[in-house]
């Protein structure tokens, strides 16, 4: 236990790190997600085939192919960036397919009647999906979407391994790799971390979903 | 108190909705065949017939809810735009009340009343909610404006839903089958309500089945079976002597129980 006593400072350190990444990603994939979902479910053709197309190459890619692409892809057509946001950014595009996706199971479970009544009062596409489409679908997405969100903020470790200096994964790396630290409790103590993102996101949830139930 | 709920600019007697030479299939069903109807302002239609008939889809291509195949709906002189804004602005005139309510399951009563006000009219909140309220007060249901539509019964979430229609100070009314979803003890809260519009003057489309309504509150009867207009005439000469063999069989199975 050592290994993570005498580096405490290390790993809350690389904790908070973590968490500032999976805040930003679950802002960022929420926002993409969301305008997908409305792309997907517009009546304007092209916006349909953009987000279908969108959820179909993003949502079968690997992730780490995504953040090859990212981090060594584009500098080589000349983007140029810090690792840590092409790594968030690569993480928001990889999440916004499966929000996307969550959110639509949402929007369908939304009766065609109250998009209907919204149409017939006189608001256009953008306002019924606002108004009335979207807080009711978000209401109902909720369990599937904190699915994806906590899937994400594991997959925020993947980040770490690409060299994104600092968060939580690349702790482990840093204690076991240079300074020879037995890899178990080092990685039971990022673990350990990880748990403290997921665990009160997943209560946060429940709490949200309680506290939003509409009567139907 | 009800004059004001008729817009100024609705003189009676001129041509406010126009079908004109109307088709529509949903795949092989052809619902709509070659519909032609005129409803004047002041006018109050009521649509009846045996279901299947295809009245509701008369109903919802006015506000084009459903698109139709071919001919022409002009409402107030105008053709129905094709989708974006100006259909949206065009719906704003139109009223609708459907038979599931439709009332915004988020959103309380009053929410539900002001939505349209603000948002398409732009009126501002203060405004748009005494005025709300003066519709529920009208409608009866002013005691529930803070409550959420599940909290209410059928008959008055279905007057919600006509003063939400209103508040949009519409040209014309549509119900389709507004009573059809109630329990019998609901009915006559919601047809009273009707009734008071169409003697207030309002433009009124109506498919039901409550002849008493009918014959109460209609200027015209249109019976509809198999996609087309079959008969039509004053309510009177319609119960009393129907001239069609369809409306003679509908009516005898009807009024027999």
């Amino acid at each position: 236990m050592d290994a993570i006593t005498d580096n405490l400072d290390l790993f809350v350190s690389g904790y908070w790190t973590s968490l500032k990444i999976c805040l930003i990603a679950l802002v960022g994939s929420l926002v993409l997600g969301t305008i997908i979902a409305a792309c997907r479910v517009s009546p304007v053709a092209p916006l349909r085939w953009i987000g279908a197309t969108w959820v179909n190459m993003i949502r079968n890619a690997p992730l780490t192919v995504l953040l090859f692409f990212f981090a060594f892809g584009l500098p080589e057509i000349g983007v140029l960036g810090s690792y840590w946001v092409f790594g968030v950014s690569a993480l928001i595009i990889y999440t916004s397919a499966f929000v996307c996706e969550a959110l639509r199971a949402g929007i369908n479970s939304v009766s065609s009647g109250q998009a209907e009544a919204a149409r017939a009062i006189g608001l256009p596409f953008g306002a019924t999906l606002r108004e009335v489409i979207l807080p009711q679908a978000f209401r109902t997405s909720i369990p599937p979407l904190g699915s994806v969100l906590i899937a994400m903020f594991k997959n925020s470790a993947v980040l770490g391994a690409f060299g994104v200096g600092g968060d939580l994964f690349s702790v482990s790396d840093t204690l076991t790799s240079a300074r020879g630290y037995a890899a178990t409790p080092v990685l039971l103590g990022v673990a350990v971390g990880y748990l403290l993102i997921t665990l009160p996101a997943g209560a946060l949830l429940a709490l949200l979903e309680r506290k939003t139930a509409i009567l139907r | 108190m009800g004059e004001e709920l008729v817009r100024s600019d609705n003189e009676p007697g001129r041509p406010l909705v126009v079908l004109d030479g109307v088709d529509k299939h949903f795949g092989s069903l052809h619902v709509l065949k070659d519909i032609n109807l005129t409803v004047h302002a002041g006018e109050v239609v009521v649509v009846i017939g045996p279901s299947g008939s295809g009245k509701s889809t008369l109903c919802r291509v006015i506000n084009r809810l459903e698109t139709i195949d071919s001919g022409s709906i002009t409402l107030d002189g105008q053709e129905l735009p094709k989708e974006g804004r100006d259909l949206a602005r065009l719906r704003a005139d139109v009223g609708m009340v459907f038979q599931s309510f439709n009332l915004f399951a988020h959103k309380t009563i009053l929410e539900n009343i002001t939505l349209g006000p603000t948002r398409v009219r732009k009126v501002d909140a203060k405004r748009a909610r005494q005025e709300a309220m003066a519709l529920l007060e009208r409608v009866g249901v002013a005691a529930q404006a803070e409550k959420y539509p599940a909290q209410l019964s059928g008959g008055q979430q279905q007057r919600v839903a006509i003063a939400r229609a209103l508040a949009m100070n519409p040209k014309v009314m549509l119900f389709d089958e507004p009573t059809s979803a109630l329990d019998p003890e609901m009915i006559n809260e919601v047809l009273d309500v009707m009734t008071g519009l169409a003697r207030d003057g309002m433009t009124m489309v109506v498919v039901t089945h409550e002849m008493g309504f009918a014959r109460r509150a209609a200027n015209r009867v249109v019976f509809m079976a198999d996609g087309e207009i079959v008969e039509e005439n004053a309510p009177e000469h319609f119960f009393t002597n129907p001239q069609s063999h369809r409306a003679q069989d509908f009516l005898s199975k009807i009024l027999t129980n």
